[in-house]
């Protein structure tokens, strides 16, 4: 691990596949992706190992989104390699996507609940597919209730989401993410839009659903309190790029302008 | 100089939006061919566009019937001609007004309905949390809608028919003094299969064109809430304007078929 700035990105250092004994449950080598002449991601490179809960920061329009979208299929790369749990994205069917699908949980930015549905309705969506993966369960509301009970929002379980504030939409968005016992969890911006203390709570779940299940987090965001506290490691995405990597300690001692700049209270 | 960029551009614009509501279409016929069907959600979206709908399509039926025959009586009582009235009105709505008000309506109600909707789902993620969780979006919210358009707007015209005719019915009968039996009797008796059989299908054709301009308008929806308005606007404009132009080409095909 480095904190030094890397800015060609052939010159970054591979990154073992795996790391003090855990395997790489995701990596990516080489995304570029472009939008009409702007180019987002130039040859950026990243690893996730299980169990991790790896950080990427950057400024607005960096290609943060845009990359963890690939990750899932919602979006096609120019070039690059994307494995996900050690099968390549681009290499699978509709499908294979979506059975590997029921291993990554992702919880977006705006939450994105369906509007029409109950809350148990939006948990019950993802097992209208993958319900084999659970053992074909004949009733579903265990499930839903322990999703529900993990994030502390069991009353909630008929409410529209219309009725439900900010941090209870994303915590609920949480518990959709968790009922298919995923292996790896990507948050785009977890905490944005919230007030400090709903952040600090979403946070704190974060960490409490990481040591529970052991899953791997890949976590989106430009709150420097949310990277402090679930980060074991930071990735730094300049200009489509990787610019740094560290530990949050590593990063926040780091002088180079560009990195202080995040870092900088 | 730069006018003239201007129409290219927009003549470039047009015709490339019409290359990808084509694409759409085609997209359309092969997810709805392919399993896993989504038949629950086609029934609740038969129920959203059928019985929804249904209240504003009786309303408005009735009260073309009612003017259609007020408007007409003096012109037809000067020519000596009243008694042509249930033809002439039965087989105007059945033929032309009866479908193409409804799908007017449907188009107002509907197509915008389902590109605010879409549109909406969009601009938040929703459609694309679906699609993570596995469920191909496009099957559940645009294939069944279409398709529930597509089998409820002739069910539609047949009602707004019926309430049409009805309207027309009680004014001759309080006015004329012709009984509902007499009326509905002539009425039939003037209907042909050439009225019925091209009415019928166009109105599938109709239901198709509302929903998937409304579906395809909501599903590509850009640039936030504003872009959901205008996506919801536009439907409703676009449905419009297909409606007509199906309208012509079924008159002109069944010209062919029935020599009206």
């Amino acid at each position: 691990m480095t904190s030094e700035p890397m800015t060609q990105p052939e010159t970054y250092p591979k990154t073992d596949e795996t790391r003090k004994g855990k395997e790489a449950v995701i990596r990516i080598r080489d995304l570029y992706k472009s939008f009409g002449p702007v180019q987002v991601l130039r040859g950026f490179n990243l690893t996730l190992y299980e169990r991790e809960n790896l950080v990427v920061m950057g400024k607005s329009g960096s290609g943060k989104s845009v990359m963890i979208k690939c990750l899932v299929g919602l979006m096609d790369p120019d070039s690059g390699y994307v494995e996900v749990l050690g099968q390549e994205i681009s290499g699978l069917g509709r499908q294979q996507l979506d059975q590997l699908r029921s291993d990554i949980g992702f919880l977006f930015q705006g939450s994105a609940l369906y509007d029409s549905m109950t809350v148990r309705e939006n948990l019950e969506f993802p097992l209208r597919r993958h319900r084999e993966k659970l053992g074909n369960p004949k009733d579903t509301l265990p499930l839903v209730e322990e999703a529900l009970e993990n994030v502390g929002l069991a009353h909630a379980i008929d409410m529209m989401p219309a009725e439900l504030s900010g941090g209870m939409k994303r915590r609920i968005a949480l518990a959709r993410t968790l009922i298919l016992k995923p292996r790896v969890i990507l948050y785009d911006e977890p905490t944005s839009g919230l007030d400090p203390i709903t952040a600090k709570e979403i946070i704190g779940l974060m960490r409490r659903i990481q040591q529970k299940y052991g899953t791997a987090s890949l976590i989106i965001t430009h709150d420097v309190d949310c990277a402090r506290v679930v980060s074991e490691r930071i990735l730094l995405l300049v200009d489509g790029v990787n610019y740094a990597e560290g530990s949050y300690a590593e990063l926040a001692g780091n002088a180079d302008p560009k990195v202080e700049a995040f870092f900088k209270k | 100089m730069n006018n003239v960029a201007s129409i290219k551009d927009r003549v470039y614009l047009f015709l490339a939006e019409i290359g990808e509501l084509a694409a759409f279409a085609g997209r359309f016929f092969r997810e709805v061919a392919r399993p896993p069907y989504e038949f629950r959600e086609l029934l609740r979206q038969c129920y959203q566009v059928g019985n929804r709908s249904l209240t504003l399509v009786l309303v408005t039926g009735f009260i073309i019937g009612l003017v259609l025959t007020l408007q007409s009586r003096p012109t037809l009582i000067e020519f000596g001609a009243v008694s042509w009235m249930p033809n002439m009105v039965g087989i105007s709505i059945v033929r032309e007004i009866g479908p193409v008000i409804t799908a007017l309506i449907c188009a107002g109600r509907i197509a915008s309905g389902m590109g605010a909707e879409l549109g909406s789902m969009r601009v938040t993620e929703q459609i694309d949390a679906m699609e993570v969780s596995g469920t191909n979006p496009f099957k559940y919210l645009v294939a069944t809608r279409i398709l529930a358009t597509t089998l409820m707007l002739p069910l539609l015209v047949v009602f707004g028919d019926l309430i049409a005719l009805f309207g027309s019915a009680l004014v001759e009968n309080l006015k004329g003094a012709v009984s509902f039996r007499l009326y509905f009797n002539t009425v039939f008796e003037a209907l042909s299969y050439g009225d019925l059989i091209p009415a019928t299908v166009k109105s599938f054709f109709f239901g198709f064109v509302i929903g998937l301009v409304g579906t395809y308008k909501g599903y590509y929806c850009k640039k936030g809430t504003a872009g959901v308005g205008k996506a919801a606007n536009t439907a409703v404009v676009i449905a419009s304007l297909l409606l007509f132009f199906v309208d012509f080409v079924a008159v002109f095909v069944s010209d062919i078929f029935y020599d009206l």
